[in-house]
């Protein structure tokens, strides 16, 4: 009897008192983790609950500086050649040992194929465990942007992993589910409980976390991914979600005239701008036939001039961005307040340079342009267009969804034109100069569409790919941007904003990336 | 008979040959899913060599013959995005949607009725105008509309009901419901009002019409004169002939309930196949799309089969007419 009694005694306070001191945050965003195998999506999403469960090498810290994480201290023996030692007693969710075969297995996992991550590392030739805590990491060529990548790069346990038969990222060819899609067996301050897909994803703090237990007070997440905009803001404001990093700017007043509710901002890793074929002979869709217009530095410096940024951001942002003069974000090594500047708006400049450039009754172009990608891509579009038709630019709107548009812009539309000018975003993984010089300005950039070619521009990146001393480097890249900056290859318009909101007693620090780091989080 | 079972079987299986060839083109037409299935840094050869695994590369009558014979076997693909096999992403969605498309039709049909035969008979009360005038709205307002003001009213300002997802749900095996627990009955009701609403409406201005045509008839009219109680000519004699189209057309309208829970359930995060749906449309994960268009159209297509069917049962004119020919 009296053992019956303490049963439904401990049952009550179980089930009474644990919630009372079990801080738990619900925490929503628009979409779910695609996938729980920390290698098989390079996506962002993906890589937030991943982040939260499994570890890397190295990571970025709160304000993004790189920090150790798995590993303790590293150096370059050579300038090929790393040797990282890995932090003592760390052990998995499982309770098994970190060691440094695991280390080497998970980057050989994420750089074969059908790794999503294979692009992100391809310069690793080998990775190897040389004894229990020691990882020699070999690369093609110098790497000087090798921790940046490697923060990318989750650390799965090697023996979990083959257990679970997903040696290898899921294959395409055997068509079959990886168990390790819906499981994780990760390092980190948070192990997943419980998990249905798009439903609800439960966090539970790990207790034999090796990092700091004291600054954060956080025992559970539960991840709720809520798709709609209105309904992900009306649950926040009824108190059945504490948190979101996804604020659409139309609910920014209504949040913030909430005296539960708080809204943090900064100034995303996103910079959004204008490309403008200038390599072709022609434009396709411009009635200037015979030459293109773009090629001269004077046409795209005045459409650059014709752009009122500040209007944008006030009627068409409503104050949620930052107007850019540069292409990449604040945070990106290479940035710049000065190369941030814009250049002044000014219609009868810009007027000017067209007539000086042989175009006075300006000419007409073709603008595509996503519809459902950036925050209001489409009536930034619009009003852009607004602006250039005052200085005599007739600009017409082709506005898709993203699937296509970004088709179009990176193979040619149906007809195989390539796209005359177009709106394009770009983040930067790395937080590196060189992830933009190489993709978005090097001759041969798998996503140079304006066809820019600067032969010292392409030096410099293939020399900022191999330099490991970091002052030359960064002396390069200055250099870089110089260039870049004197050429106008692009129209930058403004760096997005990342908007979160909590209740007034959660403090989660919003970052650039828009990634939570629940290791840092408190409810008071 | 059997020539009219058969008749009706081809027609059936031409629609859905028709669908299956739409929902094949959709992985011609909608753009490149595979920009969404790798990062932005992917390079050409990978984007190529996936594009490859995936078929897309292949002539298009050997991915129409492959993509119908997968279907006949059951086999929708894998779902771009979530790699894993759609048959079985749609089979744990179809519970949730089901049960929202249940309670929805339920509540259709009994309140539809309800008011429908009260309107039908009280035609000048005031409290008819008001039930004709909300109705009005029921039908011009978009549900989206209707859900996001339901949300704000009960959850946010009241506080009463859950505003987003399916509550605790049981997994029975088979089947996960939300019909054995408080906090899955509470989710149900915003979601399965905003659903109803429309064919509520629907039905309350059919039964209505329906009932006050028949009561114009002469055999009301002499059951009247022969002093027979109200209440049995309304209900026994009046509704029961005026059910019949209802019948007919809420049972082709399930159906349509099921088309359109795809947005109450966006609005609800609901977690059933029309949620699945719209993510799908998001990241161009079209073996998903076009397993999804493949399956509703199978929904209609099977009950308009049974609803000719059983007119066949029902309507001594359409067997009539079969004998002729």
């Amino acid at each position: 009897m009296k053992n019956k009694l303490s049963i439904v005694l401990s049952l009550f306070l179980v089930g009474f008192v644990s919630p009372l001191l079990a801080n738990t945050i619900k925490w929503s965003m628009p979409g779910d983790s695609l996938t729980l195998d920390p290698h098989a999506q390079n996506e962002g999403p993906t890589h937030m609950v991943s982040r939260q469960v499994y570890e890397g090498l190295v990571t970025h810290d709160i304000n993004m500086n790189i920090v150790p994480q798995l590993a303790t201290s590293w150096e370059a023996v050579d300038p090929e050649t790393w040797v990282f030692n890995l932090r003592d007693g760390v052990k998995f969710h499982d309770g098994s040992d970190l060691t440094a075969a695991d280390v080497a297995f998970s980057i050989n996992r994420a750089r074969t194929a059908p790794s999503d991550m294979v692009d992100l590392i391809k310069s690793i030739t080998s990775a190897t465990a040389l004894d229990d805590l020691t990882v020699e990491i070999k690369t093609e060529g110098p790497n000087p942007i090798l921790l940046n990548q490697l923060v990318q790069i989750f650390v799965m346990s090697e023996s979990w992993s083959k257990e679970m038969g997903c040696e290898l990222s899921y294959n395409w060819d055997a068509g079959e589910t990886s168990k390790c899609a819906s499981a994780a067996n990760g390092t980190g301050p948070f192990e997943i409980t419980f998990r249905e897909q798009d439903v609800r994803t439960v966090f539970e703090r790990n207790q034999n976390w090796w990092g700091d237990q004291n600054q954060f007070n956080i025992d559970k997440i539960e991840l709720l991914p809520i798709k709609n905009d209105a309904t992900r803001i009306a649950a926040l404001l009824s108190g059945e979600i504490d948190y979101t990093n996804v604020v659409p700017v139309q609910d920014l007043d209504r949040i913030g005239s909430s005296a539960d509710h708080q809204i943090s901002q900064v100034a995303q890793n996103r910079t959004i701008f204008f490309g403008m074929d200038q390599g072709s002979a022609e434009l396709s869709s411009s009635n200037i036939k015979g030459k293109n217009p773009f090629a001269d530095k004077r046409v795209r410096q005045a459409m650059y001039q014709a752009l009122d940024m500040d209007a944008i951001k006030d009627k068409v942002m409503r104050g949620q961005s930052f107007p850019a003069g540069i292409i990449t974000a604040p945070g990106v090594n290479g940035y710049t307040k000065a190369h941030d500047a814009r250049l002044p708006y000014d219609p009868d400049a810009a007027k000017q340079l067209l007539a000086d450039a042989g175009y006075p009754d300006g000419f007409e172009v073709t603008l595509d342009c996503p519809n459902d990608r950036y925050v209001n891509d489409e009536a930034i579009c619009v009003a852009a267009i607004g602006m250039f038709a005052k200085i005599g630019v007739k600009v017409n709107l082709d506005a898709k969804t993203k699937s296509i548009h970004f088709q179009e812009v990176k193979e040619g539309d149906a007809d195989g034109n390539p796209s005359d000018m177009y709106m394009l975003g770009w983040g930067v993984p790395t937080y590196d100069s060189h992830y933009v010089f190489s993709f978005l300005l090097e001759s041969s950039g798998s996503w140079n569409k304006i066809n820019f070619k600067n032969d010292r521009l392409d030096e410099i990146t293939a020399a900022i790919g191999v330099e490991t001393n970091i002052d030359t480097r960064n002396q390069l890249i200055a250099e870089g941007w110089d260039i870049i900056q004197d050429n106008i290859p692009y129209l930058p318009l403004h760096h997005q904003v990342v908007n979160q909101a909590s209740k007034s007693n959660v403090d989660i620090h919003a970052r650039i990336n828009n990634e939570p780091l629940f290791y840092f989080a408190n409810v008071n | 008979m059997l020539n009219y079972f058969l008749k009706r079987l081809f027609q059936a299986s031409l629609v859905m040959l028709i669908v299956a060839f739409v929902s094949f083109s959709l992985f011609n037409f909608v753009g490149d899913p595979v920009n969404n299935m790798v990062g932005q840094e992917a390079s050409d050869e990978r984007r190529e060599e996936i594009r490859d695994k995936l078929g897309i590369n292949d002539p298009i009558y050997v991915q129409f013959y492959n993509f119908v014979e997968n279907i006949i076997q059951g086999n929708f693909g894998i779902s771009y995005q979530l790699k894993r096999p759609v048959s079985e992403l749609i089979s744990e969605r179809m519970p949730a949607t089901l049960e929202l498309v249940f309670v929805s039709a339920i509540l259709a049909i009994s309140v539809g009725v309800l008011l429908g035969v009260y309107t039908g008979i009280h035609r000048d009360s005031f409290l008819s105008k008001v039930i004709l005038v909300l109705s009005l709205a029921g039908v011009s307002l978009p549900t989206f509309i209707i859900g996001i003001m339901l949300i704000y009213l009960f959850s946010v300002i009241l506080g009463v009901l859950p505003s987003f997802g399916r509550g605790q749900v049981i997994d029975l095996g088979f089947w996960t419901t939300g019909f054995l627990t408080i906090s899955g009955l509470k989710a149900l009701i915003l979601p399965s009002v905003t659903l109803s609403l429309f064919q509520m409406t629907y039905i309350i201005r059919l039964v209505r019409a329906e009932m006050m045509e028949i009561l114009q008839t002469d055999y009301i009219k002499f059951a009247k004169a022969r002093g027979i109680a109200e209440n049995i000519i309304n209900y026994r004699y009046a509704l029961k002939n005026g059910l019949i189209p209802v019948i007919t057309i809420t049972g082709i309208n399930i159906g349509t309930l099921i088309a359109f829970s795809i947005i109450t359930e966006t609005v609800f995060q609901w977690p059933g196949m029309g949620s699945l749906f719209i993510n799908a449309v998001y990241f161009v994960d079209i073996p998903i799309m076009s397993a999804y268009m493949i399956m509703v159209a199978f929904i209609f297509v099977m009950i308009n089969f049974i609803v000719d069917i059983t007119y066949y049962f029902i309507d001594p004119r359409i067997r009539l007419k079969e004998e002729k020919e």
